[in-house]
């Protein structure tokens, strides 16, 4: 009965019971913040950091970090805004394909350095944070994409809704997590990433390519970083050359950590991540209920986040001494 | 260059003295760092004003403060990526109980004392958890900056008048701030290059598990680089704040960028063993060149955040190549 | 069990191996039969376990050709191996600790497009039919991390099932087994050899050899000495033909003056590892640390030696009680300890070989505050002389140096803290036989010197020739205490090989 789903299922369960204990406590106080209309603004605040933390999942997964996401949403959503600008003849939804598109090519650049210069993800992806924000201040040349030129369709996929009043972007956030999972537990190279982050010296001796595994997991999280930029574009109507992006790799990685994925590799599943990202988009909505300053909303997501990263290592040390215990009887 | 080290490895034998000196990652750094100059008196006759060369330096000299001792953190294997969150922690600290009528010197050691106390927290979570500093000094990146957010809101704080100026204070000419990073740089490469503290950062970064066989306490000399780090973030915060005239939580904001730059560009190699205090002493001094000379070429500020991504993702393929061709 | 008759199924023509210049294997050649279940023996060195690793694709042979069903082979990696049906099932599993079991089943062997569909319903009967055959009941859904080293290797075998291999190498596949899962493996093993598959076993216990295999395999200084039928040889021949050679003429150390005690350990334990160890050492006595691999010595010097310090028991050094928590207290207190693996725990490979050296003393290379290149020079230059180490320049990264010069740099820095008690782990491997030579001589001289040296060693030989006393230890704890005049081979070993209880013949 220790079996592996119930293992996980436990981490999962541990999170899902935290949102449920601090929704309570919180409406203890503010009841309003127990209503459907608290839940849409929960809901709201979490696609995009749910669509980056999918692809950021598979990266840490495969023992690597991608510190460039935000870089990229800023400069695939101002590609994205600038077509919408100079190119208004061209069909809106074509900034689809545009932006993801750019989004996976910046993801294999950082993917390329990494596996065929044998450079560490992190030094790579703060330099491209770096260079990729230069360079949407150069196409931009510094100027805001204003809100008359985002397509109003674009804009009310934020707004309008298929059924029970929930907008498209937060359906298209969860098909993302959906296709994620079944990549993650149903295709082979997603089986691969997780291979390759428990045992990267045993992956080759397995056949496994590591070249094509990592370059996928980073072309993932950029595409994804993309569609991300796209979504930024509809739900605040604006790109800014600074603002777009800026600080989301964080927020992400709060969200991945705090949804049980392993700083080791091997180690992380979609429902996890999800319930993590809702968390976090919890303890924003509850905020500004509770008259806290938003200010204050970075400070809790690095706590949020050491503070997962002990009870990991907790954990970890725990099944250690037990593991060994073991071996030694 | 290839011809010489391809029969160097296969006799394993002495390389001649010339290649020992020339051929390591700070002479990369002292050529660029010449030809900067010289291009730079091409574009600008300001370049050869040593007045402005000196002036440009004081707006880095706090990250290229922080760059000489992260070099260290380096060699030893760790990395840090908090420092420019710290500064601007314990610069708001300092400028909030400030305002709240602390008297000055009072102040001033409240903000380096959260400095030392967030360099331990640091070296706490990753000697004392055995978390990798990588992940570490993310999030405490976050919570560090998260908090000096909280102290000073959106607002700036603004700082006593008799504590702002550093930047103007002239000591022989020179601007205090560098001359403070001169004697850093000074102190520090004596320390890395001579003494026994600094040889044991080099066999712990080289080899930990050989390093405590022999007998070397790596767990207090990494928590001593931590605290080290710390403290001379919030240095470099309050040398800021003094600089800015006031403090805002954004003080350094991408700061950990440029530090880790400097020290990459002047030969530090990232997976630990290997580097020296002169690589980041003179990378500062070639990163200022590069930025003063896109501004006096009017370089667009957005093409300098570009050329600085660049440049670290070269610097770091130059350090590997240099060091996997020379000493395996 | 005749399998004399068998078709051969892979023949091993003249492989020879090298690394770093020195010779592991030279000129093996082997015919293993279908259906046989095959015994690989020799002492720690031998030459077996690389000989196996060739097969599996793990090293490639330095000169040699394989024949597999008649043609010639060339297995690169342990991929094409698993292609031609071979598995090597490793004495520390290889797994993926966050994957299930099932497919740890599978990895390696499943085909297909990167974004192919993984079929886990299939893949998950599969694996409970495969785990089924081997009658062990693991979950195949929960994730390898936390299963026991047996079921563990249970897993390995049911990956070389599961994959339809023709040969299955185990090295040493009993050491982590209790005797009811030995028994286990037996009947697995048999049924593989039933089915016409080849099982290539290596063991160091006898008992089990004799209860398993059809033919053994002798090794020797890495070559091949005998193949016989098992029922062929009696033990007193297997083991002869194992330690055979004559004795090599080392210089019998001068006998010295045996001082005080100056190291004294009583009920050192630490669970999982080894309990209650007790001897002493007195000053001018070497005294041997005998066992097989995996019989916990070196844990045992790297409790003593703060590395890994014991959980009970006590330390004494020159007579008085110690608490050792770190390496820096033992060398403080005149301890010494040159470790196995150097390039791991040794050597600082990119630093000069002057800093490796006096890297165990900064007090004496900077007594204020600033190191003196002089002094440091100086030490250098004198080790080196002392020790002849072979070098181009000091300012020479230490991992461009030979194995051997390495070793003795290691050495030397150990020598500089003018130890009282030296602890020497395996200071002979992999070093050629003329620098082997110095060494005896030297750890002669140290122990007239009056200090006293705990030398572990799997070289029978060479702790014969060097010690005044042998400790065995088997399985985490001491076994025997041998006086020079009682110590044999025979008698080593006769303590050093586990004690089986009841494995079903």
């Amino acid at each position: 009965m220790t079996g592996w789903r119930s293992l996980l299922l436990r981490r999962e369960t541990g999170i899902a019971v935290m949102i449920v204990l601090f929704c309570l406590a919180v409406g203890a106080v503010k009841p309003q913040f127990l209503t459907l209309n608290s839940l849409r603004i929960i809901l709201l605040l979490t696609p995009l950091i749910l669509i980056g933390a999918m692809g950021q999942m598979l990266v840490i997964v495969a023992r690597h970090v991608d510190l460039s996401i935000g870089s990229i949403l800023g400069l695939t959503a101002m590609v994205a805004g600038m077509m919408f600008r100079y190119a208004p003849e061209v069909p809106w939804p074509l900034a689809f394909p545009l932006a993801i598109g750019l989004g996976a090519v910046l993801g294999l650049v950082n993917g390329a350095l990494v596996t065929l210069f044998r450079l560490p993800a992190i030094i790579v992806t703060l330099g491209t944070l770096s260079l990729y924000r230069g360079m949407t201040f150069i196409i931009s040349d510094a100027k805001q994409i204003d809100r008359q030129y985002v397509p109003s369709a674009l804009k009310a996929m934020s707004q309008t809704s298929p059924v029970f009043g929930i907008p498209w972007i937060i359906f298209i956030a969860f098909g993302v997590a959906l296709l994620t999972w079944w990549f993650a537990m149903h295709t082979r190279i997603g089986r691969q990433v997780f291979a390759l982050g428990s045992n990267p010296v045993a992956a080759p001796l397995r056949g496994i390519n590591v070249t094509r595994v990592t370059l996928t997991v980073f072309a993932i999280s950029g595409a994804l970083s993309g569609l991300a930029g796209i979504m930024y574009a509809s739900r605040w109507g604006f790109v800014n050359p600074s603002n777009t992006g800026n600080g989301f790799e964080f927020q992400v990685i709060a969200a991945v950590v705090i949804g049980g994925v392993s700083i080791n590799g091997g180690v992380g599943t979609v429902p996890g991540v999800v319930l993590g990202v809702l968390l976090l988009g919890c303890v924003s909505a509850a905020l500004p209920l509770l008259g806290i300053p938003g200010t204050t909303q970075s400070a809790i997501y690095g706590a949020v986040i050491l503070i997962a990263l002990v009870i990991d290592r907790m954990v970890r040390m725990q099944g250690r001494t037990r593991g060994t215990q073991r071996a030694g009887a | 260059m290839t011809e010489t080290s391809a029969t160097a490895r296969d006799a394993a034998p002495p390389r001649p003295l010339w290649q020992v000196l020339l051929i390591r990652p700070e002479m990369m750094t002292l050529i660029l760092l010449l030809v900067g100059i010289f291009a730079g008196s091409q574009l600008s006759e300001f370049f050869l004003d040593t007045d402005y060369i000196l002036k440009s330096f004081t707006l880095s000299a706090e990250f290229a403060m922080v760059a000489l001792v992260l070099t260290l953190v380096i060699i030893a294997g760790e990395i840090d990526l908090s420092p420019a969150a710290n500064m601007a922690l314990s610069a708001c600290l300092f400028a909030w109980v400030q305002a709240a009528g602390v008297p000055l010197p009072l102040a001033v050691l409240v903000g380096l004392g959260a400095g030392l106390a967030m360099g331990a927290l640091n070296g706490a979570l990753v000697i004392g958890l055995q978390i990798p500093s990588i992940i570490v000094t993310i999030g405490t990146l976050i919570l560090y900056r998260g908090l000096a957010q909280i102290i000073a809101g959106d607002k700036s704080i603004r700082v006593p008048e008799s504590f702002v100026g550093i930047n103007d204070v002239m000591v022989a000419g020179i601007p205090l701030p560098v001359i403070l990073f001169c004697l850093l740089a000074l102190v520090l490469g004596l320390l890395l290059g001579t003494t026994i503290f600094g040889r044991q950062i080099y066999l712990v970064g080289t080899n930990e598990v050989a390093a405590r066989h022999a007998g070397v306490r790596s767990a207090r000399i990494r928590m001593i680089l931590f605290l080290m780090m710390g403290l001379v973030s919030a240095v470099a915060g309050l040398m800021t704040a003094s600089r800015l005239g006031s403090v805002r939580y954004d003080l350094g904001l991408g700061g950990e960028l440029q530090m880790v730059l400097m020290a990459m560009l002047g030969g530090t190699y990232i997976f630990g063993g290997r580097g020296t205090i002169l690589g980041t002493f003179l990378a500062a001094w070639l990163l200022v060149i590069v930025t003063t000379g896109m501004i006096v070429a009017n370089v667009l500020p957005a093409w300098q955040l570009c050329v600085l991504g660049l440049l670290l993702i070269v610097s770091i393929i130059a350090t590997n190549l240099i060091y996997s061709r020379t000493q395996r | 069990m005749d399998s004399g008759s068998n078709p051969v199924l892979l023949s091993a023509r003249g492989i020879a191996k090298q690394f770093a210049g020195v010779e592991v294997l030279s000129d093996v050649s082997l015919d293993l039969r279908r259906g046989e279940i095959h015994a690989l023996l020799g002492e720690n060195g031998a030459g077996k376990s690389t000989f196996a690793k060739i097969i599996a694709g793990v090293h490639r042979p330095t000169r040699g050709t394989l024949v597999l069903n008649g043609q010639e082979v060339d297995i690169a990696n342990p991929i094409v191996a698993q292609r031609l049906g071979i598995t090597l099932i490793h004495q520390e599993p290889i797994s993926f600790p966050d994957l299930s079991v099932a497919e740890n089943l599978v990895l390696g062997r499943d085909a297909g497009a990167p974004l192919a569909r993984v079929p886990w319903a299939r893949m998950l009967a599969e694996a409970r039919a495969t785990m089924g055959l081997l009658g062990v009941s693991i979950d195949v859904t929960r994730p390898m991390r936390g299963l026991s080293i047996a079921d563990q290797q249970m897993v390995e075998i049911a990956r070389a099932l599961a994959s339809d291999s023709r040969l299955i190498l185990m090295d040493e596949p009993t050491a982590p087994l209790t005797p009811k899962e030995v028994a286990t493996l037996f009947t697995i093993a048999r049924r593989l050899r039933d089915e016409g598959r080849t099982v290539i076993f290596i063991s160091h216990r006898l008992e089990e050899v004799r209860a398993l295999c059809d033919r053994v395999t002798i090794f020797r200084d890495g070559r091949k000495v005998a193949t016989e039928p098992t029922a062929a040889l009696a033990d007193a021949d297997i083991i002869r033909l194992m330690i055979g050679r004559p004795l090599k003429e080392y210089l019998h150390k001068t006998k010295t003056q045996v001082g005080d005690v100056a190291l004294k350990v009583t009920g050192l334990t630490r669970p999982g590892l080894f309990r209650d160890i007790s001897f002493q050492v007195r000053r001018g006595e070497v005294v041997g640390l005998a066992g097989l691999v995996g019989a916990g010595r070196t844990d045992v010097a790297q409790a003593i030696f703060g590395i890994a310090p014991a959980e009970q028991g006590s330390i004494e050094v020159a007579g008085r009680p110690v608490r050792i928590p770190d390496p820096a207290a033992a060398i403080a207190l005149g301890l010494a300890f040159v470790p196995e693996d150097r390039a791991q725990a040794g050597i600082f490979r990119s630093l000069p070989v002057d800093q490796n050296i006096t890297a165990a003393v900064p007090r004496r290379i900077a007594p204020v505050l600033f190191i003196r290149r002089a002094v440091e020079r100086a030490l250098a230059v004198e080790a080196v002389k002392r020790l002849r180490i072979r070098l181009a320049t000091l300012r020479q990264p230490i991992g461009e140096l030979s194995g051997g010069n390495q070793q003795k740099a290691i050495l030397s820095r150990w020598l500089l803290t003018d130890p009282q008690v030296l602890i020497l782990d395996e200071p002979t491997r992999g070093i050629d036989i003329g620098v082997k030579a110095e060494f005896y001589d030297r750890i002669g001289e140290l122990a007239a010197d009056g200090r006293a040296i705990l030398l572990i060693s799997s070289e029978l030989p060479e702790l014969l020739a060097l010690c005044d006393r042998i400790l065995v230890m088997s399985e985490g704890r001491l076994t025997a205490e041998l006086p020079r005049a009682q110590a044999t081979q025979e008698a080593i070993m006769q303590a050093a090989v586990p004690r089986l209880q009841g494995v079903a013949a």
